[in-house]
């Protein structure tokens, strides 16, 4: 607490001083144009762009569950308060309509608008900086593309000085690194396009990668595992704590279809990413798999089950009249709830995810078949809810246990905020009971 | 163990893992609350704990120990029925009436949490319901006429 504090007061600082040179350090700011956009023609390119959009999942971001797609208003609620995510419709008074080509490529290269003002670091652009102008020019085609909608901006709701954007100038020469994604010689190009993938547009450590006190992604701990709408982005690299170590067709089989027999199915905020992907073209989720399973290496298997848990305790009878009937592994997925030896929600370092798939389950999806489980946070209390989660560690994971105190913060948080990210239909549109049971 | 329902206390003689479900029909014969599906995802079993919606019949009994159960028939009886089961009636929202139950309860809780709630907040908690009859707009009705008496 102490120590975030500090950070905190650190960051303050920083801004404060950037405010007094603001004045030198805002970005050259470009001309007003205000012509509407020619359809762009070339179909060819709209679909790269539009697969391209969905592997930089920028729909989920962009768009509100009851608004059209890419008209923004979406809240991001930091630690220094509200930030709404825009329109990027090309309508031209309230979307990106205005924009040139060089425009967008600028905001993706080096984070700012029209205007040359600093964009709040919310759009990743420490990642989407790594995106070939090749690529920025598909997408903008794309978006530009889409039926413009009149949204206008609401106003975001944040605290003095990251309220002023030129304080973002500070933060930016603190934590952006800009340039472009170099490719590793020594590696394939499949792990080489996968990198440049996960690292750029994939912007997959804006939520895998844990963030410091001034909401910048942790140099050196990138993929290590960070945190999404109140729940917990498992580790993707060396420290996966995947029950059974991901093969590159698992993987594979899992972004595309939104669940994998051994893995189980995508939930909570990683839920409408698997929907984005599941028409991207299997070569480019093909070269993510290479790339993270290369990075995960060949890390231990799962730990041998402790041997028979006390059957008696409140927390096995929980298990036995609430837990077992879906998830005692004779039911195939992904409609069959997850054998739990098998679940990361287990073994996890975090247990946040498994308090939030209890206390929230996964929601029936309108009119369309999807994984489900009920919600059980008004059945249980937080003692029987921490008892369970123990419980459950020992018998299925044979890991570590958690400790009391990690248990009681992750529930605290779950319960204070992980209700907003468990919206999601598990799986998403992608979900397709016939696949995602490839195995090696 | 020992069960508040409808604020009786009962003593329960069924083993600690079976489903409240069963103890309310099979012991305590409250039938208000019904079977069906048997896996939390249709919202026919559910009843309040602590005025908090539950499915009853994936939580088990043993675990409610120190809850305040409330069941269909502690909203009102026939002779008496209470506001949320007065707007289901003059709305005509019940076909079979399989999953009614369940809604009226659920909807309970909705009213006492919020009071006078908007279109969507009736439409996500009644999410977890189903009914096959197709009476929707009629539940929907109901709650909302519920929330205004």
């Amino acid at each position: 607490m102490t120590k975030v504090r500090a950070g905190m007061t650190k960051v303050v600082a920083g801004m404060t001083a950037a405010l007094i040179v603001a004045g030198c350090a805002s970005t050259e700011a470009r001309a007003p144009k205000v012509a509407a956009p020619k359809p762009p023609q070339d179909k060819a390119l709209l679909a790269r762009g539009e697969a391209l959009s969905a592997l930089g999942n920028c729909r989920t971001c962009h768009t509100r569950p009851d608004g059209k797609s890419y008209a923004g208003g979406v809240p991001f609620k930091t630690a220094f308060g509200t930030v709404y995510s825009t329109n990027i419709t090309p309508d031209v008074e309230s979307g990106i309509g205005a924009w040139t080509e060089t425009d967008f490529i600028r905001a993706m290269r080096e984070g700012v608008d029209r205007g040359g003002h600093n964009l709040y670091p919310v759009f990743p652009y420490d990642h989407f900086t790594h995106v070939t102008d090749e690529d920025d020019r598909a997408i903008y085609a794309y978006l530009m593309s889409r039926t413009p909608v009149k949204a206008p901006h609401p106003h975001n709701e944040l605290v003095f000085p990251v309220n002023i954007r030129a304080s973002l100038g500070v933060w930016k020469k603190l934590y952006f690194k800009p340039g472009p994604h170099h490719d590793d010689p020594a590696r394939s190009r499949a792990y080489n396009r996968g990198a440049y993938l996960v690292e750029g547009l994939g912007h997959c450590g804006g939520c895998h990668t844990p963030r410091n006190a001034a909401g910048a992604e942790e140099p050196g701990r990138e993929l290590d595992g960070g945190e999404a709408e109140g729940w917990h982005a498992y580790a993707i690299n060396a420290r996966s704590q995947a029950p059974v170590p991901w093969t590159e067709a698992q993987m594979t089989a899992y972004l595309k279809h939104g669940w994998q027999a051994d893995h189980g199915v995508s939930r909570g905020p990683m839920a409408p990413v698997t929907d984005e992907l599941g028409d991207v073209p299997e070569e480019d989720l093909r070269a993510i798999a290479t790339y993270l399973v290369t990075l995960m290496g060949s890390h231990a298997a799962q730990h041998a089950p402790a041997a028979a848990q006390d059957t008696s305790s409140e927390a096995a009878t929980i298990y036995a009249g609430a837990c077992a009937q879906c998830h005692d592994g004779t039911q195939p997925l992904p409609f069959g709830g997850i054998a739990l030896p098998h679940s990361i929600g287990v073994s996890g370092e975090s247990p946040r995810d498994l308090f939030n798939v209890i206390l929230y389950g996964l929601p029936a999806a309108e009119g369309e078949a999807a994984p489900m489980m009920p919600a059980f946070e008004g059945a249980f209390d937080d003692r029987q809810l921490t008892q369970l989660a123990a419980w459950l560690r020992v018998r299925f994971s044979g890991r570590e246990p958690w400790t009391e105190a990690q248990l009681e913060h992750e529930l605290r948080e779950a319960r204070r905020k992980g209700g907003e990210g468990a919206r999601y239909p598990a799986g998403g549109n992608a979900i397709d009971p016939a696949k995602g049971s490839s195995r090696p | 163990m020992k069960l508040d329902v409808n604020g009786q206390v009962h003593d329960i003689a069924s083993e600690p893992d079976t489903p409240l479900l069963y103890v309310l029909r099979d012991e305590l014969h409250l039938n208000g609350a019904k079977y069906g599906c048997g896996l939390g995802q249709c919202g026919a079993c559910t009843v309040l704990a602590d005025g908090e919606a539950i499915f009853s019949c994936v939580t088990p009994v043993s675990a409610l120990g120190g809850r305040r159960i409330t069941t269909l028939e502690g909203l009102g009886t026939a002779a008496r029925p209470g506001a949320v089961q007065r707007a289901f009636i003059e709305e005509q929202a019940a076909q079979c009436g399989f999953c009614i139950p369940g809604m009226i309860v659920r909807a309970e809780a909705l009213l006492r949490a919020h009071p006078d709630p908007t279109e969507a907040q009736i439409r996500t908690a009644l999410q977890p319901h189903l009914c096959r009859c197709g009476t929707h707009m009629r539940i929907l009705k109901a709650v909302r006429r519920a929330a205004k008496a």
